[in-house]
């Protein structure tokens, strides 16, 4: 098994280096100029080029490519073009927030869809099941941001037991830290809830519908060890291949999310990176995502091979 | 987990949330009552007020570091760090003393070195410090508290210089941190002014936070923008940074913030139901909307096609487009000067009267004008420019005109307008801005206006005689003689069309009653800001 992740790990290494290309060419030929953003609107053409020149955005791209492919091997993303940060400092200060923000989700999201999805399988074609599926069609329609909108009404304006926005470090305890958590994991849940209930209740009808559980209702086995040992093991293959491409998902609704709800994270970061053309960031960013995709991939292969025994690498 | 189980639990969350959260350790109500949250118009995303020249960046600037002179609210310039000043009868040198016993946030005093090296670099990067170092004999400090700026030639607007609100303002640094080039960001962040920034707290695109510095040493005179007194009543100010204006809105309704400097002119109407709440004008100077017209290629090259686009085009479409339905946003402004100020003048903007679509199409004829289309380049990411580029593309077809329509956001907008090759090639042929009224007072902080060629801002117009009334304006030796200069100015930009004014308008800014001495002025001003429990 260890050779088999060193393996995997290893072979993330071309993905990454094409992933790097890929991003930085893009860049390349966006249209924008960090240098016009920073020299402001009063600011005259040639202010504009020596800001250029004094950034290096003027040099050729070979030599630009290879002086970044340079400092990423030498564990350095960079620094800032605006800010005059370096880049790994500002993915710091963003990435326990959006780790944050995607944990609680997650906790929410399979805590409520795996469930949701074993009942309405159980209770196939009755008011339950109805209502399941229907709860997730609406949660997979509607955008996160009416969502939040909706939410950050009710429950911090209204009634008054949320914050609107903003994000408390876990440092200031794990209460205050869960409270700033609540709706953003809500709003942006509420998606990855309806993909992960209605690919549950698929498996699961599938699988309740097979031999072996006839035979172990035979024997007399109750219905919740059939429905969660017996069913719900067997039915987990493609249950963990979606909440691991739901993290696609998450990175992206996480960007909308940390805007509505103003959570300093990962996801604004980029976003506000991309406006003002700020390369570096932009590249950090991108390539940690994709790291961590490839990661969570990684992840999704090893519990296949937990959760279904036919199954080796 | 059994009905019970679900039922207590749910119970419980219900109640932590009702609660007010899980015991949030909040600061201390002292704490609280002393600390300030203000919601800016952008984000801080450096903090060079030389290198980048953003609002937002001066605006915070202001906080932190003094300058040698600043404006008051009738826009003359009061002597701020400086103590005294003398100039020789031929106006060749000036001569400025130092208040003394002023420090920098790390305890070191404020020095004429550092007055020199900081005068230095804004006057590599200011317009009107470019023309004070165009005519520069020497600029040195000469004791401790004094330092001689000696020129070739007068230049009668230096204290303006020194004083004004636009930016660069000249802010004045320890000369180590002055020393770095112009073109280059600093790194520490120590200035002299009433605030410190706390850069380990800085989340840029998140929060920036300014604390109170005890040791700045106040001017006795009251307070009037930039000059005079700059007592602060709070001890910490926290500047966060919300990309959402719905967010912004319910923040402020939930007094989670204080202050926000911008709302959109669509929630005001949320806010001004809110008894809470206080919504006022923001900046009495406000912002002139504009679209500018790449003069070096056609249509635009012949001034006849640029005034068929004033004849046609109405500014109270613009500003509706811009500011909705509320008739006290906006004024109409046939003229380049800010409406309302001492320069403004309407001599030679009948033409930005006429909204005459018919004799637009007379003239478009007149000219010559063969089909050939406008590319205007229109960011879609900032609601003004995206608001004026569809009016703008509504009236060229309306005249006759084809239009090529690139939508895009403001990063390329920013970029693509300085290309001077032709519209097919990458260049363009018209994009939309705004500027702040603060810049548009008079040629001081005017850039847009100048119309000397290739040397001009975006569009580069060519106007030998509203170079004339500018030059006229900065050898003018009194308020008459201004005024007459900038009268032939604005009868000449608008005769050969520098650019198209769209209108006049302003925004609001809304905060919480529980903060007094909120003023209006061209930047959010801090100082005599009190904040009740």
């Amino acid at each position: 098994m260890t050779s088999v992740v060193l393996r995997r790990v290893l072979s993330t290494l071309p993905v990454m280096g094409v992933v790097a290309l890929f991003v930085f060419s893009l860049l390349y030929i966006a249209p924008g100029d960090p240098a016009a953003v920073i020299a402001g609107d009063q600011a005259s053409p040639e202010d504009v080029e020596r800001i250029r020149a004094g950034l290096g955005l003027d040099r050729p791209y070979l030599i630009r490519f290879f002086e970044w492919v340079g400092q990423i091997l030498s564990g350095d993303l960079g620094t800032s073009i605006f800010t005059n940060m370096p880049v790994t400092t500002m993915i710091a200060q963003r990435v326990e927030p959006t780790l944050s923000l995607m944990l609680v989700t997650l906790v929410i999201a399979v805590g409520v869809a795996v469930p949701m999805g074993v009942i309405a399988a159980w209770k196939a074609d009755t008011w339950i099941d109805r209502s399941a599926m229907a709860f997730a069609v609406l949660g997979f329609s509607t955008p996160v941001f009416v969502v939040g909108y909706l939410i950050a009404y009710l429950f911090a304006l209204k009634l008054g037991w949320f914050p609107v926005q903003g994000y408390q470090p876990l440092a200031r305890g794990v209460g205050p830290w869960l409270h700033s958590l609540i709706l953003p994991s809500v709003t942006l849940a509420l998606v990855y809830i309806a993909l992960i209930a209605r690919i549950t209740r698929a498996a699961m009808l599938e699988v309740l519908g097979q031999d072996y559980i006839r035979t172990a209702k035979a024997k007399g086995v109750g219905q919740r060890r059939i429905l969660f040992v017996h069913g719900l093991k067997n039915a987990a293959v493609p249950i963990v291949t979606v909440i691991g491409i739901g993290v696609a998902l998450l990175i992206g609704g996480a960007v909308v999310t940390e805007s509505v709800f103003a959570i300093p994270g990962l996801g604004r970061l980029v976003v506000d990176a991309i406006l003002r053309r700020d390369y570096p960031v932009i590249q950090g960013v991108v390539l940690l995502f994709s790291f961590v995709y490839v990661l969570v991939n990684l992840a999704v292969d090893l519990v296949y091979v937990l959760v279904d025994p036919r199954i080796r690498y | 987990m059994d009905r019970r189980v679900f039922l207590q639990a749910s119970l419980g969350a219900g109640l932590i949330g009702a609660s007010g959260g899980l015991a949030a350790p909040a600061i201390a109500q002292g704490a609280a009552k002393r600390t300030l949250k203000f919601v800016p118009q952008a984000n801080l995303a450096n903090f060079d007020p030389i290198w980048g020249t953003q609002y937002v960046v001066r605006n915070a600037a202001a906080l932190v570091w003094d300058t040698l002179y600043g404006v008051d609210e009738k826009l003359q310039p009061q002597r701020q760090m400086v103590e005294s000043e003398s100039v020789s009868d031929d106006g060749l040198v000036w001569t400025f003393k130092l208040r003394s016993g002023l420090k920098f946030h790390d305890g070191e005093p404020v020095l004429a070195k550092d007055a020199v090296a900081s005068m230095a670099r804004w006057s590599s990067r200011d317009p009107m410090g470019l023309m004070i170092k165009g005519i520069q004999n020497e600029l040195v400090a000469v004791d401790d508290l004094t330092f001689r700026w000696s020129l070739k030639k007068p230049y009668p607007k230096m204290l303006l210089a020194l004083g004004k609100n636009n930016a660069p303002c000249s802010f004045v640094m320890p000369e180590r941190i002055a020393k770095t080039d112009p073109f280059t960001q600093i790194k520490e962040y120590v200035g002299s002014g009433p605030m410190k920034f706390v850069a380990k707290e800085w989340v840029p695109g998140a929060i920036a936070v300014f604390e109170k510095f005890e040791d700045y040493k106040s001017r006795d005179e009251p307070s009037s923008w930039l000059a005079g007194a700059k007592r602060m009543m709070v001890d910490r100010i926290e500047w966060i940074i919300m990309p959402d204006p719905a967010t912004a809105l319910a923040a402020l309704q939930n007094g989670e913030i204080d202050w926000w400097e911008n709302p959109l002119s669509d929630l005001v109407p949320a806010l001004q139901g809110n008894s809470d709440i206080s919504v006022d004008i923001a900046d009495p100077l406000g912002n002139v909307g504009s679209f500018r017209m790449n003069h070096l290629y056609p249509p635009f090259d012949k001034v006849e096609v640029r005034k068929a686009v004033l004849t046609a085009l109405s500014q109270e479409d613009y500003m509706r487009a811009i500011v909705g339905s509320d008739d006290k946003l906006w004024k109409p402004m046939p003229g380049f000067f800010t409406p309302g100020t001492q320069f403004y003048t309407e001599q030679g903007g009948d033409i930005l009267k006429k909204a005459s679509i018919d004799e637009a199409k007379k003239l478009l004829e007149k000219a010559g004008y063969d089909g050939t289309p406008v590319t205007c380049v229109v960011a879609q990411d900032q609601p003004i420019t995206k608001a004026q580029g569809d009016v703008t593309a509504d009236l060229l077809r309306r005249m006759g005109m084809t239009v090529d329509f690139v939508a895009t956001d403001w990063g390329t907008v920013g970029a693509r307008r300085a290309s001077k090759k032709p519209p097919k090639e990458g260049g363009w042929n018209m994009f939309h801005t705004w500027h702040a009224g603060a810049d548009c007072l008079s040629p001081a902080g005017y850039n847009a206006l100048r119309a000397n060629g290739e040397k001009a801002w975006f569009g580069w117009p060519n106007s030998p005689k509203t170079e004339e009334g500018i030059t006229a304006w900065f050898e003018a030796a009194d308020l008459e003689a201004e005024k007459a200069a900038l009268v032939k100015t604005n009868e000449a930009a608008v005769d050969d069309v520098v650019y198209g004014v769209t209108g006049f308008f302003l925004s609001y800014q809304a905060w919480r009653n529980t903060l007094k001495g909120v003023k209006n002025g061209p930047l959010p001003f801090f100082w005599d800001v009190t904040k009740e429990a």
